[in-house]
Order: structure tokens, then C-alpha cells, then sequence
């Protein structure tokens, strides 16, 4: 079964119509990259998948969960119930490209205050994997520290570790090293590819060619709107089909 | 024996003594002025912000136009309308002991228009990524607001809402236009009985402590929230 699976995604802002028949399927472990020139609605995919846009047409389905799906007599597609929605919401996780950590909470309540009260779990449970989730991130010595007092890439590996804490089934991120100094993105790189080793299912909007290459099982090109061109690293990257493809990666230099 | 009467003579007698005292009675009444005046205001502000900022257009203009209205005329005047109107307006007769709850309701309905405002500066300040990982992370929305935002807003609102508190110990003073008795009242009574300034500074150097002692208070509460920023 597909961990994420979306048919025929239309999300208009308006006229201006961002996402235009968006198709895309991940499977259990699959590390997906999003690759495309600016403007060309990824994030928006990204927002529509966790549920902070709602999209105007097509389906989406997490595991057999479904979001959102076409019915005959609607013009629009028609979402689950709030209370199925909220159950749907405990299986993605998303990371954004400036962290969004909350200011007044330190790093430890940043990954714990949602499991311990949204969720309901046990404070101390939850206390324990929180510190095995910042050791492995290695940051153990912050538990205590405010995000103010971190650097960007330590605020990001904790925004992580807040999204890991409810065991998603799939992550999503948002260029999430783009708001880095470039020393600072390795660091952010090699936790993913950690998660990528541990089969950690993540769809990733990068322009960071090199690491989509290395890290991901599946590549999605993606222009206005559309999926131009779609497969593995080799394929979309290494021999590009599509002449749009082709002239994004040779204007990176690629 | 006899040196000790001389000296309770002496104090009992003093003008200054004397004044001293009903200021220092009168003073209660500023200081209650002013607290229930801040107990009121503060989450009325909060309300009135939150219908300001409604989606519902009509409410949020009936709003705009209440803010608008308590911030565009005097305080004084509201005072006398707020004391005034019900006899006025309904012919309902109010009696004396009306004084104090009209100073309060006035002073608050006042305040709390100014709050909403700072209020609405201090929500509208928080990045909305705080909301979109809110979000995402499950909180429902009075989570988010209550958890997430507002400790923000607390924090970002405190400086403008000291200065506007510092002003309200200062407009307490208004409440003489009613007849009210706190201690710019009884101050003023005093300095046409003595014609002295001499009340008049006393009462200064009272509202200067005060003031002081307000301004510590939330200088002391701005850093207890220093800890992030
Ligand atoms: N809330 C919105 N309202 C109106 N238009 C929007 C909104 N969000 C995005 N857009 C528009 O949708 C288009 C796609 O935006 P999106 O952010 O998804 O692009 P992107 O591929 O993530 O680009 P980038 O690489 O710069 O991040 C843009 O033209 C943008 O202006
Ligand atoms: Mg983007």
C-alpha cells in the first residue's frame, strides 16, 4: 500500500491557477525530491499534502486514509470530516524552511508539548524519546536551551526532531536548508540521509541537486504547475528527456 | 509626659499632617480606580479585539467604529455621558452612588478600545509560520491561540501596554469631573481651602511614587519574559 498517494491535484489561488493535474505516488521508505524553477508550485504541493490548502480537484490518500477525493454531483473535491482529518494528521510531518519553532517553548517542550497535549500520551514516555530523538540529533546538551540561543541549523535538526516525535509514516520538507548559511546545510543533509538509511519515507523540495541525487529513490521535475518529468535519479537528473528539464539543470550548472 | 502631648498637639494640628492624610484616604479610592480599571480593560480589550478582527464584516466595523469613537473624543467626555446619559438619554435617575461605578465603566470601556488596538498589533505581529506549525503539528485552534500565540502576544504587547497603563494613573485625575472622591479631587479641594500649592505637590509626589512603583512592576514582568525572543 502507498504511503501518499495523490491523483489529478488543481489548486487555483484565485485565476492563477499553481497546480494543474499534479499525479504522484510514494511507497513505504521512499525518498522523493522535488525539483523545479521557482514559482512552479511545489511548496504549494507541499501545503496542499498537509492539509494547509485545501486543493479544488483531485484525490489524496494517506495509507487508506482518504483526504480528499472527486464525487459525482461536485464540481470541487470533497475532504473528510474534520475528526478523520485529524487522524490523518498524525501521519505526515513536515519541516519548514525557517524551522517555525515556537520562541517561548525550549527545545524539549518544542518536541514534546503536541504529543503530550494534542496526542495525550504519557508525559514520560514521551520525555524519553524526545531526549533519544535530540541525542541522535546531537543535541542533548540543549534539551534545556530556547531556539533564540541555537544556530539554524541546530533550530532545524530540532524542528525535525519535532516533527519525528509522533512517528509519521511520511515527512515532508520544505527546502529545508535554504534558510542556512552553507556551512550549516551539511548538517541538515546528513540527518536526512540518516533518515533515508533507516527507510524513513520523505518527499523533500530541494535545490540542492547534488544531495537529491545522492539521496533520493524517485525524482519529480517539477514547471508551472505540472510534473514535466518524473523518475529515478539517473533518469531525471543524469539523462534528462524533457527539454525543460534539461535547461533548469544546465542553468545550475549541472 | 507634658513634651509628648506638645508633639501629638503639634502633629494633630499640622496643616501639612492634615493633608497628608486625606490624600492618603483619597489615594485608595485613585488606587481602585485604577485596578479595577485595569482588571476590566485588559480581557475586555482582548473581546473587543477579537470581534475586530472577526471575518464577520459588520461586527468588525461595528468595531472599528467603537475604537474609533474612544479614542477620537476626550475621556471627559465619555465620563459625562457614561454618568449623565442614563437621565439624560432614558430619564432614568441615577444617585450619587453612581459616581464611582460610571468612573470605572467609563475609564474601562475607554482603556479597553486602546488595548484592542495594541492587541491586534501584537497578533498581527506573529509570523504565521507559528500558526501553519501548529497546524500541522495537531493543535486545535484555541490551542494554538491560547498555547502559542498569545504568550507572544503578551510578551510583544507589554511595553505599549505599560505606557498606556502609566497614562492611566495619570487619567484617574479625570474622575474630579464627576465629583469622585479620589485624590486629585480632595487635592483640589484642599489647595482652594488653604489657597496653598501645597496639596497639589503632595498629591504629585503621590502619583510620581505610584506611577514609579507601576512602572518597576512591569519592567520587572518585561524581564521575567526575557528569557526568549
Ligand atoms: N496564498 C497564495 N495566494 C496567492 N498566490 C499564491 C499563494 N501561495 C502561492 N502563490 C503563487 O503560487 C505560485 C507557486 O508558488 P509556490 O510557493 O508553490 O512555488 P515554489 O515552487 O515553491 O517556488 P520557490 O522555489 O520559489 O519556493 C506562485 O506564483 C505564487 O505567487
Ligand atoms: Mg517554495
Amino acid at each position: 500500500m502507498a504511503v501518499f498517494e495523490v491523483k489529478h491535484l488543481g489548486k487555483s489561488f484565485g485565476s492563477l491557477q499553481v497546480l494543474k493535474d499534479i499525479s504522484l505516488t510514494v511507497e513505504h521508505g521512499q525518498v522523493v525530491s522535488i525539483i523545479g524553477p521557482s514559482g512552479s508550485g511545489k511548496s504549494t504541493f507541499l501545503r496542499c499534502a498537509t492539509l494547509l490548502e485545501q486543493v479544488n480537484h483531485g484525490t489524496m490518500k494517506y495509507m487508506d486514509q482518504v483526504v480528499c477525493e472527486e464525487r459525482s454531483g461536485f464540481d470541487h473535491a470533497v475532504y473528510a470530516s474534520n475528526s478523520a482529518l485529524k487522524k490523518v494528521r498524525t501521519l505526515f510531518g513536515l519541516v519548514f524552511q525557517n524551522f517555525n519553532l515556537f520562541p517561548h517553548y525550549s527545545v524539549l517542550k518544542n518536541i514534546m508539548d503536541a504529543p503530550v497535549c494534542v496526542q495525550k500520551r504519557k508525559s514520560k514516555e514521551v520525555r524519553e524519546q524526545a531526549m533519544a530523538l535530540l541525542e541522535r540529533m546531537g543535541l542533548a546538551s540543549k534539551a534545556k536551551s530556547y531556539p533564540c540561543e541555537l544556530s539554524g541549523g541546530q533550530q532545524q535538526r530540532v524542528s525535525i526532531a519535532r516533527a519525528l516525535i509522533s512517528k509519521p509514516q511520511i515527512l515532508f520538507f520544505d527546502e529545508p536548508t535554504s534558510a542556512l548559511d552553507p556551512e550549516l546545510t551539511g548538517e541538515i543533509l546528513k540527518v536526512i540521509r540518516d533518515l533515508a538509511a533507516q527507510k524513513m519515507t520523505m518527499v523533500i523540495v530541494t535545490h540542492e541537486i547534488d544531495f537529491a541525487e545522492a539521496v533520493s529513490d524517485h525524482v519529480v521535475f517539477m514547471a508551472d504547475g505540472y510534473i514535466v518529468e518524473q523518475g529515478t535519479p539517473a533518469e531525471v537528473i543524469g539523462a534528462p528527456k524533457n527539454p525543460r528539464t534539461q535547461a533548469f539543470l544546465r542553468k545550475l550548472n549541472h | 509626659m507634658g513634651y509628648l502631648q506638645t508633639l501629638i498637639d503639634f502633629y494633630s494640628n499640622s496643616t501639612l499632617l492634615k493633608t497628608l492624610r486625606l490624600l492618603w484616604e483619597s489615594f485608595g479610592v485613585t488606587v481602585e480606580i485604577f485596578f479595577l480599571t485595569v482588571i476590566f480593560s485588559l480581557p475586555l480589550g482582548m473581546g473587543i479585539c477579537s470581534l475586530r478582527m472577526s471575518k464577520f464584516k459588520p461586527i468588525a466595523w461595528l468595531m472599528r467604529i467603537y475604537i474609533s469613537i474612544m479614542r477620537g473624543t476626550p475621556l471627559m467626555l465619555q465620563l459625562f455621558v457614561i454618568y449623565y446619559g442614563p437621565y439624560y438619554i432614558f430619564g432614568i435617575y441615577v444617585s450619587d452612588s453612581y459616581r464611582f461605578p460610571a468612573v470605572i465603566i467609563a475609564f474601562s470601556l475607554n482603556y479597553a478600545a486602546y488595548f484592542a488596538e495594541i492587541y491586534r498589533a501584537g497578533i498581527q505581529s506573529i509570523p504565521v509560520g507559528q500558526y501553519e506549525a501548529a497546524d500541522v503539528l495537531g493543535y486545535s485552534r484555541i490551542q494554538t491561540f491560547f498555547k502559542i500565540i498569545l504568550p507572544q502576544v503578551i510578551k510583544r504587547t507589554l511595553p505599549p501596554v505599560t505606557n498606556e497603563v502609566i497614562t492611566l494613573t495619570k487619567d484617574t485625575s479625570l474622575a474630579f469631573a464627576l465629583g469622585c472622591a479620589e485624590m486629585f479631587t480632595i487635592a483640589k479641594r484642599q489647595a482652594s481651602g488653604q489657597t496653598s500649592m501645597t496639596p497639589y505637590i503632595a498629591a504629585a509626589v503621590f502619583y510620581y511614587i505610584f506611577n514609579f512603583v507601576v512602572a518597576y512592576s512591569m519592567g520587572w514582568l518585561e524581564k521575567k519574559l526575557d528569557y526568549y525572543r
